[in-house]
């Protein structure tokens, strides 16, 4: 059983705030394929396509035939644990300051044996486990040995909380709160146990229903937020800046125009506006405060979450400027995760298809429910990944753009969406 | 113009040596009847799906740091109607063929021209979507005097005072509510007092409800129309007495410019 996580104590102000040191972060570029599945919340190994042996650690070739033919395959994970140990002395700083730690040997049925970090609530062994892949802070994959049935406050578990970004008792900004998908984010964090909700509203006279709902949260505070305006975001990020544990920037501008199907340049530069340089303006007030406190207690910072498309991947030509500057958001976010990344903050992109919102009326189904998208968010911060793909015709999308983007764009082109 | 007995007696020079005197010396008093330009001040609201008029936004390019060591100054961007502004007849498609219709061919003495304030402030604050009457203006002339051709015709509500850009704007579900003219007033100052022009506090010269008007926003269709110009979201339009202030108001001067944010101000002498 995992101890429920109790609130924390307040921070005692006269202490200094504990700094972030990452653990170890090296990998070779044969071992990143364990990070690139695990960003996406799957556990993946090597496999021999010549004699089906399953591999760990990654390698150029097949330790049993030396092939090079090897392709990443997704593993359940199920595997006996072989002994375990609790570290009490860590020459590494991430380590040293978290310790006691536990560790594991586990032998998995797909043949490999791997050390684990340990879920405390795994029995002693030998003890059948399930071991999963996720990124650590310094967002590299590790491999975690979970019981095979978990208590309900499993999450809560300290090792497990230093991999994820659950918004527990933790402080969120949602940057705009007038549209659905933003009310219903808020809804999630709220469900899912924040302990502060900020919801940023843009040009407060123009009344969208929904709004005094949400505000009526206990857990819900109203904070003027204009992305368009860097004043209006420098200020928020004064007001609550040094406080704010996860950023969700949802704020976007959606039109359904191409190049020739509006004249002028004014609705693009409107999107531009919003998804990308306002995730810039954004990123440059609330980035410092979160870096400075990525180690800060229980509820350190943790993560940015930025609402991306699908049609980020490949341009969708009848939404085809707002696929541009999803386009340039996406690269943008790149740039974060890569700033944010030595100090332990987690950037989680999403790439949702159509969403069901006023600006896909004329799409036909499937589209993404408003509540679906905020789920896919909260289980994304609970899960530790770094990009999701929330709904059928993202995954598909996805899986498509994987296979060739070449063909996908030929598709898109002639409106095969 | 005619000029009055006594003009054609003074010089020109002495005429503007008094001014310079009076303005001096504070006889005469210069009154801005401008809002300040902030990212904060609303723009108007149209449906989302037509083109929008850009709120007024700014940047720093340097202030006296690694960017430009020893000085400071801003990039800005806004629309030709945003924030205090001038709408030339060009604005609107009544006027579209006339002469001289842009900002920039407007001739320049109609920037200096005399102003009368109508007072509407408790009809105003009793009904948002109070609409000026001939009513309003025969009895403001009968107090005050017959509004003269080329004057501005300002409405006065203190709507400006609504400091709160919610309250200034002032929506609910079914659209804007805020104070303007209605039909046959604007007729009647076009058609009967040639005036230059129409000025509001709020954020158009037209009613918040003025599309459900007929025509359509009539103070936009008949001003510009008729050649007249526009005056919007002015303050301090309470300092300024019923008649006889001067208001100086050239916007920039933008080529085929439909309208421009501006610096209004008003001369004011002490026994007016």
């Amino acid at each position: 059983m995992t101890m429920p996580m109790m609130h924390p104590k307040r921070k005692n102000p006269v202490l200094r705030t504990q700094q972030m040191n990452l653990p170890p972060g090296a990998r070779g570029r044969v071992a990143l394929g364990i990070t690139t599945a695990a960003a996406e919340g799957r556990f993946e190994l090597q496999t021999c396509a010549d004699c089906g042996a399953v591999q760990y650690p990654p390698r150029e070739t097949c330790h049993k035939c030396l092939s090079p033919r090897l392709n990443w395959r997704e593993q359940g994970g199920e595997g006996l644990l072989l002994g375990s140990t609790t570290l009490h002395h860590s020459n590494d700083l991430f380590f040293r300051e978290r310790l006691p730690w536990q560790l594991g040997l586990v032998h998995l049925d797909a043949g490999p044996t791997v050390m684990v970090h340990l879920h405390g609530e795994v029995g002693a062994a030998p003890a059948r486990v399930r071991v999963g892949a996720r990124l650590d802070r310094a967002g590299q994959a590790v491999l975690i040995g979970f019981p095979n049935e978990g208590s309900a406050h499993m999450a809560d578990d300290k090792m497990l909380r230093e991999m994820t970004s659950d918004p527990k008792f933790r402080k969120v900004l949602v940057t705009d709160g007038k549209t659905e998908v933003g009310q219903a984010i808020v809804r999630a964090l709220v469900k899912a146990g924040a302990d502060i909700v900020w919801v940023g509203h843009a040009e407060p006279w123009k009344k969208m229903g929904g709004l005094d709902d949400i505000s009526a949260l206990p857990q819900v505070t109203l904070v003027p937020l204009d992305l368009t305006n860097g004043r209006s975001v420098t200020e928020l990020a004064g007001a609550i800046g040094g406080k704010v544990d996860i950023v969700i920037n949802n704020a976007e501008v959606h039109r359904n125009f191409g190049i020739a199907s509006r004249r002028g340049t004014d609705v693009a530069k409107a999107e531009m506006d919003i998804n990308y340089f306002g995730l810039l303006r954004l990123a440059q007030e609330f980035g410092p405060a979160l870096k400075g406190r990525s180690a800060d207690g229980a509820t350190n910072a943790t993560a940015w979450v930025n609402l991306l498309s699908i049609y980020a991947l490949s341009n969708f030509p009848p939404h085809g400027t707002f696929s541009a500057s999803k386009a340039a958001a996406h690269s943008l976010a790149q740039c974060l995760r890569a700033e944010m990344r030595p100090a332990g903050i987690r950037v989680i992109n999403l790439f949702p298809g159509p969403i069901d919102d006023e600006w896909n009326q004329q799409m036909p189904p499937p589209k993404l429910a408003p509540a679906t998208l905020a789920s896919a968010i909260v289980k994304a911060l609970r899960d530790g990944v770094e990009d999701i793909y929330p709904g059928d015709v993202a995954e598909e999308w996805l899986e498509r753009w994987r296979d060739n983007p070449k063909v996908l764009e030929r598709e898109l082109a002639h409106g095969g969406g | 113009m005619t000029p009055t007995t006594n003009s054609e007696l003074m010089s020109t020079a002495a005429i503007l040596g008094g001014l310079v005197q009076a303005l001096a010396s504070n006889r005469i008093r210069v009154i801005d009847l401008t809002q300040t330009l902030t990212p904060e001040f609303p723009q108007i609201a149209l449906p989302p799906e037509m083109g929008q008029c850009w709120p007024f936004r700014i940047e720093e390019v340097s202030k006296y740091d690694e960017r430009g060591p020893s000085w400071y100054w801003n990039n800005f961007s806004c629309g030709e109607h945003t924030g205090t502004h001038f709408d030339a007849p060009i604005h609107w498609i009544s006027g579209r063929n006339l002469a001289n219709n842009s900002v920039d061919t407007i001739p320049v003495q109609h920037f200096v021209a005399p102003a009368c304030v109508i007072d509407c402030t408790s009809e105003a604050s009793a009904n948002p979507d109070y609409l000026l009457t001939i009513a309003d203006i025969e009895r403001h002339e009968a107090n005050h005097g017959r509004i003269p051709k080329g004057a501005w015709a300002l409405m006065r509500t203190d709507w400006s005072k609504r400091h709160d850009p919610e309250a200034y704007q002032n929506f609910d579900e079914t659209g804007q509510h805020t104070p303007g003219p209605g039909t046959e007033a604007v007729r009647f100052l076009v058609e009967q007092r040639e005036v230059l022009g129409f000025g509001s506090e709020a954020i158009g010269t037209d009613a918040g409800q003025g599309y459900h008007l007929r025509p359509p926003y009539p103070c936009h269709y008949y001003m510009h129309g008729a050649g007249r110009y526009g005056l919007q979201c002015l303050t301090n339009l309470d300092l300024l007495p019923p008649t006889g202030a001067v208001l100086i108001c050239p916007p920039l001067k933008i080529e085929k410019g439909s309208g421009s944010p501006l610096r209004v101000l008003a001369l004011v002498g002490q026994d007016t």
